[in-house]
């Protein structure tokens, strides 16, 4: 608790570069990761952040030290080979991108491994610290390092407002765009470069292990959320940084602990919230529209049930009991009776000593029901030649979906019908 | 029956085009009319998108060239106006039918620039245009086909081109839209706009165009419609595929031989 006080009152100013630093990395790459995301490359991502670490060892071996630009030069680089060579691959032989991703990811990662593990076997004191690119560690984000990543988090922002148009539309339609005019090339250039650049700064953070993760995840978190893309970009920035603050608290409260991993499932803990809770598109969302549409199902066919009764025995007038429903149709009790009580409760239906009497607007929404049952069975048999034995179990779900608007039209192209395919009335 | 006209707006010249080696279609030579609104028709696979893709330098061609209003496609870009198939997009895109339509406009404001208000109005109009005006602020992905089909049109419309290309605009459109749609070309065309539209229906196409293009692999017939679609050059069309043309490509492709020689 102590801890936290202090991590977040912000007094001691390492805190405060600390959490800057994370902040504008994570959002930076949550940013860019939108447009990967969007461009269906995500794994792209996942093999550039691997191929990084071979740049970082070399870029040590041939300086000797751990300038950040230096590293920063050499992740760049073996970064940038790593998309010529999945490219390449794709274009001059008959394996598929996802192969070409695996192969490259891996080979790249391997060198890396090997290169990293040769350092640490020199016995250099100035190596100490580099293995923290693999799983990545924000407490280090100070003083040259900060300058260096954060400056270019703020050039990769820039580059996306600068370039949100034309990005947008490389993402959305990219054979419209080179119609236009736009150099197409120029643009999957600069991407890509962006994505390796998000990448770069966010290993020091994240680490290039589970760099793809803080590229792609806040992008996917803030899909479901939205349907504006600038919304989007600013709700993935804010998953990001949130993760990246996170971060920065665990590697100041835990040094010896891996910042990445942290950071990774924070922000998928906030992804897999946004899976569930997302309005319209996530999970709970959908199970209660899944739930409304059923009870609504339900609380018709009851209505349409208690109609049917009254038109049977030519009286609306009098109360039906239970049994007599479950009677005409097998609905389980506990499921009837929890219907039927809704259904008093929103006023389309009276009770009368255990009986139960449709209210006017009762009637009136039962009559509707079996209506467009019937138009349904007649439009079925008419226009798409059906046998009218075969309509019934169709208009059974359709009925409850007709808009009063399809209702009209269904009623205007049926000219106005009286009878059913089975020569019941449609009231 | 290939007529060749002078002045054209669009000539095609020896164009073949290859698919993985294997030559989709083989040395087109075609000339277009100005003010014409032309139908490309042909069966499945016969090279119909192809061709409209290649006009628009999306494939690379094997051999041959285009040009348009007498000059290479790079020289026109302000002038054409391309419509690409509804299937080719990922329609569950985050963006609204304006922001789809304002896309038209991108390509007279070039790189950096915002669009402007005057962009703005323009994207409306052209959504005025297409009837779909009333639907500026939906998400693209709760729209039925012809919906889409409409934005994609309204989009090229606020380019204010000269001469369209579109790829299959009636394929899975209801039928008020595809009227609505041809209304609208025949429109565009009494302005003096050109129009060139891939179409997979023979019944309808003697009534919508002007000018038609039998297309099977090779250009079979390129004319004013009443010359063109008759019986004998559409069982040419349609009738018997050329397997010994397809055997060759095929043998091109596993032999890894290059289309033409390299001169």
């Amino acid at each position: 608790m102590q801890d936290f006080i202090e991590f977040f009152s912000f007094t001691d100013a390492n805190i405060r570069y600390v959490t800057l630093g994370s902040v504008l990395l994570a959002a930076s790459s949550a940013v860019v990761g939108c447009f990967t995301l969007l461009r269906k490359r995500t794994l792209v991502g996942d093999a550039v952040a691997h191929a990084v670490l071979p740049g970082v060892c070399l870029a040590f071996i041939l300086s000797g030290t751990k300038n950040p630009f230096i590293l920063l030069i050499g992740a760049f680089v073996t970064g940038w080979l790593s998309l010529v060579v999945i490219d390449y691959i794709t274009s001059r032989s008959r394996i598929k991108e996802d192969t070409a991703i695996g192969l490259v990811l891996s080979v790249f990662f391997g060198i890396g491994i090997l290169l990293l593990t040769a350092i640490q076997q020199t016995g250099n004191a100035a190596q100490s610290g580099l293995d923290k690119f693999l799983f990545g560690s924000a407490a280090s984000l100070i003083g040259e390092d900060l300058i260096a990543f954060g400056v270019v988090a703020v050039l990769l922002l820039v580059a996306v407002v600068l370039f949100f148009k034309e990005l947008t539309l490389l993402c959305f339609d990219q054979a419209y765009a080179r119609t236009i005019g736009f150099p197409v090339r120029g643009l999957e250039l600069l991407l890509t470069t962006l994505t390796v650049f998000a990448v770069v700064v966010g290993i020091q953070a994240v680490g290039v292990v589970l760099m793809a993760a803080m590229l792609i995840t806040p992008a996917a978190a803030a899909r479901f959320w939205t349907e504006n893309l600038k919304v989007m970009l600013v709700l993935a920035a804010l998953i990001g940084a949130f993760s990246g603050i996170a971060g920065a608290f665990v590697s100041y409260t835990a040094p010896s602990m891996p910042t990445g991993p942290w950071i990774v499932l924070i922000v998928s803990m906030i992804a897999i919230l946004s899976f569930a809770l997302a309005p319209g598109r996530g999970w709970i969302a959908r199970i209660l529209r899944q739930r409304r549409n059923k009870t609504r199902i339900l609380e018709e066919n009851l209505l349409k049930l208690l109609y049917q009764l009254g038109e049977l025995r030519q009286d609306y007038d009098s109360a039906r009991s239970l049994e007599e429903l479950l009677e005409r149709r097998n609905i389980p009790r506990k499921e009837a009776i929890r219907g039927l009580q809704k259904l008093k409760r929103q006023g389309y239906l009276q009770k009368e000593d255990k009986r139960w009497l449709l209210t006017p607007e009762g009637e009136k929404r039962g009559r509707r029901v079996v209506r467009l049952h019937r138009l349904w069975e007649l439009y079925l048999t008419q226009y798409l030649n059906l046998a009218s034995d075969h309509v019934h179990e169709d208009a059974e779900t359709i009925e409850h979906i007709i808009t009063p608007e399809l209702e009209q039209r269904l009623i205007e192209e049926l000219n106005y019908p009286d009878l059913d395919p089975h020569s019941a009335r449609i009231p | 029956m290939i007529l060749q006209v002078k002045n054209p707006v669009v000539e095609v010249h020896d164009l073949t085009v290859s698919y993985d080696r294997k030559p989709v279609l083989w040395g087109i030579d075609l000339t277009l009319p100005a003010g014409a609104l032309v139908g490309v028709i042909g069966p499945n696979g016969a090279g119909k998108s192809t061709l409209i893709k290649a006009m628009m330098n999306l494939l690379p061609v094997s051999s041959g060239y285009v040009r348009i209003f007498d000059q290479p496609l790079k020289q026109v870009y302000s002038r054409i106006s391309y419509v690409p198939q509804r299937e080719s997009v990922d329609w569950d895109f985050p963006a609204s039918v304006f922001d789809v339509v304002l896309m038209g406009r991108y390509g007279q404001l070039g790189l950096f620039k915002r669009p402007r208000k005057a962009d703005n109005d323009a994207a409306m109009e052209a959504l005025e245009k297409v009837g779909m005006q009333g639907f500026a602020n939906r998400q693209i992905s709760q729209l039925s086909g012809g919906q889409q089909q409409r934005v994609f049109l309204a989009r090229a419309l606020a380019q204010n081109a000269d001469i369209y290309f579109m790829d299959e605009p009636f394929a899975g459109v209801d039928i008020a839209t595809e009227t609505a749609i041809i209304q609208l070309l025949r429109l565009m065309r009494d302005e003096g706009k050109t129009v060139i539209v891939v179409h997979h229906d023979l019944q309808s196409a003697s009534d919508y165009f002007d000018w038609v293009v039998l297309l099977n692999m090779r250009l079979v017939a390129s004319g004013p419609t009443e010359q063109v679609l008759n019986q004998e050059l559409l069982e040419q069309t349609y009738g018997g595929k050329l397997t010994l043309l397809s055997k060759v490509g095929d043998l091109l492709r596993k032999q890894e031989f290059p289309a033409r020689e390299k001169s």
